[in-house]
């Protein structure tokens, strides 16, 4: 798959973010983009910060006014950097804040970072083995069964378009309201956030050979069992990864998103919520931060994973 | 397959029903009528035909929706954990002006202004770092970066910069949707093969023209591709957005404030709204590229 107009109408998501990350980030094809991306960095790095000294300093002049003193620009450079709830704060702030999170606190602490990003990554796991192995299992009936395929993948492609994500509270809470509570609902909305994904790539993947190689199954007398382990699920791999990779970033969104109504203590969309109710800005910056880390590690370890299972299998470009 | 296959499966289904019932009669019904829908799509797939097609989907959701209708009822499930289709289609009619006053607040003012904003910002940005390949080397991997990354996290942040109302939640979708659409966009101004640069150039046609009129309706197709992905994204910034302060209406303020009262009628007609939202935004994107896009292979039919 690659970024492309001709894909057909539907499978949006799937298509882009996988078609994104089958061509790997960028500094797989050697190093010439490093220096363009390092640069990119930072230019944006820089602008952060001059974007923080103009956020920031009205409050310091506030400050500065409050007390009749007159301040010098320096000096409003200078206080903009260390305020403790800056309107933005410092790139280094929000690199304290996430040290202080990770390494600062003891990893059983309420304020360890290590800690709720625990609570975050153990329910996405869970979720994403539980709606991808469902989502693979539903695709090998889907190929199989021509009224699986007329009946399903119509609702699977249309429910793309509505933004399930806004359920999740709902479901946090009815579930939390029958007494099921903790990792479990979390689980199930990653779960259903990366089914989709995983069941569209499958079946276009279980698809992908073409019919001179069914051909030639059928002519060896294989079964359907055997056409399947043989031919239609090796080929699938590439397509069952690109989709793995999205449903992974999906199922983290899900579970973050799940973290957010209110009363959940717990992982870093909890720390996001009770950031932003006591104006805690380095706090939010900080698990935002830890949010996208998680993100890009667990894409690319199954890029590597990948890298490593096409290359076994010579599919590897 | 064989003829005797599809004997084989009625027959598991019939098992299937017998077993059910005997274990619970209520569950015997709803299997039942599980079986009965299933095996109408059968028997329509077997016959094939345009019609056919078209009606496997609506009795696949038909069916679904008898056995979450039938199923609350058998089992007399609280409305506070999961209301019955009808008692929400009647919310939903009961509540219409309302719903539809939610609607307006956060698709049109929130999600629609922001993701016009963003496509803008990405497309202008895509034209400009189109003519500084050292940029685009370096743009392109951190777009592809940001696309996987839990965005929708920065809504706290924003609603704090930007205030309660519409303001906070179209920016969140502005930043939402601008890396998907430059991403696409990038890739649609390089789809110009040489030979079409050289005819261009053999017009005697400027950077500006040559970009008007060769590289942009080249580039439609994967812009559209863009687009498409990101409605949704734009409905699910704007009412995650919600979650975090809002005035009083729109969707995402009257979801978490109905779950917090356990209505879960409403919030499902809200969802229900949210998704014929969705689906029609996503229906007139595709309806407007296939005017715009007419000649690409995937549109000619």
């Amino acid at each position: 798959m690659r970024v492309t107009g001709m894909s057909e109408p539907a499978v949006p998501t799937a298509l882009v973010a996988a078609s994104v990350t089958r061509r790997g980030w960028g500094w797989g094809k050697a190093g010439q983009s490093v220096l363009p991306v390092l640069t990119v960095l930072a230019a944006i790095v820089a602008a952060w910060y001059l974007a923080a000294v103009w956020m920031n300093a009205s409050w310091v002049r506030d400050q500065a006014a409050r007390a009749g003193e007159t301040v010098t620009a320096a000096q409003v450079v200078r206080a903009t950097m260390v305020q403790e709830r800056p309107v933005l704060p410092a790139p280094h702030q929000v690199a304290a804040g996430l040290w202080d999170g990770v390494a600062g606190q003891k990893i059983t602490s309420k304020r360890s970072l290590v800690w709720h990003g625990w609570i975050t990554l153990s329910a996405t796991l869970a979720g994403f083995a539980l709606g991808s192995s469902a989502g693979i299992l539903l695709a090998v009936g889907i190929v199989h069964s021509r009224v699986m395929d007329l009946s399903i993948m119509p609702w699977a492609v249309a429910s793309q378009t509505v933004p399930i994500l806004a359920i999740a509270p709902m479901v946090i809470v009815v579930l939390a309201s029958v007494g099921v509570t903790g990792l479990l609902p979390k689980a199930l909305i990653a779960a259903w956030l990366s089914f989709f994904p995983v069941l569209v790539g499958m079946v276009k993947g279980l698809r992908a050979p073409d019919p001179m190689q069914f051909d030639l199954m059928r002519s060896w007398n294989a079964g359907g069992g055997q056409v399947l382990r043989y031919l239609r699920l090796p080929s699938s791999l590439p397509w069952l990864f690109a989709s793995l990779k999205v449903a992974i970033a999906a199922a983290l969104v899900g579970t973050i998103v799940g973290e957010l109504p209110a009363g959940a203590t717990q992982g870093l969309g909890a720390r996001l919520l009770s950031g932003s109710y006591y104006g805690q800005t380095i706090q939010i910056w900080s698990a935002l931060f830890a949010a996208a880390i998680l993100a890009a590690a667990l894409v690319w370890l199954i890029g590597a994973i990948e890298r490593v299972t096409l290359r076994r299998m010579g599919l590897a470009r | 397959m064989t003829a005797a296959a599809p004997r084989l499966g009625v027959l598991a289904l019939a098992a299937l029903v017998l077993v059910a019932a005997l274990w619970d009669a209520r569950l015997g019904l709803l299997a039942a009528l599980w079986a009965v829908g299933w095996l109408a799509n059968g028997l329509l797939a077997r016959r094939g035909g345009r019609a056919a097609q078209a009606a496997i989907p609506m009795v696949f959701g038909v069916t679904l929706l008898a056995l979450w209708e039938i199923g609350v009822r058998v089992y007399a499930v609280p409305s506070v954990i999961l209301p019955a289709p009808s008692a929400i289609g009647a919310r939903f009619a009961a509540s219409l002006p309302m719903i539809l006053s939610d609607l307006w607040q956060t698709l049109v003012k929130g999600a629609l202004t922001g993701w016009l904003i963003g496509t803008a910002l990405a497309v202008a940005t895509a034209i400009a770092i189109d003519r500084v390949p050292f940029l685009q080397r370096g743009l392109l991997p951190i777009g592809n970066f940001v696309a996987a990354l839990p965005i929708v996290g920065i809504a706290p942040i924003l609603v704090m910069w930007f205030g309660f109302d519409w303001q906070s939640k179209a920016a969140v979708v502005v930043v939402m949707v601008f890396f998907p659409i430059l991403v696409n966009m990038v890739a649609g101004l390089a789809a110009t093969d040489a030979m079409q640069r050289d005819q261009m150039a053999t017009w005697s046609a400027g950077y500006w023209e040559s970009l008007a009129k060769l590289r942009l309706p080249a580039a439609m197709p994967f812009l559209f591709n863009g687009l498409k992905i990101t409605t949704t994204l734009a409905l699910i910034g704007a009412i995650v957005a919600e979650f975090f302060g809002s005035p009083t209406r729109g969707m995402g303020f009257r979801i978490s404030t109905a779950v917090g009262q356990m209505d879960l009628a409403l919030v499902w007609a809200e969802i229900l709204m949210a998704a014929l939202a969705g689906s029609a935004l996503y229906g007139a994107v595709s309806a407007v590229e296939s005017r715009v896009t007419f000649w690409h292979p995937s549109q000619r039919t």
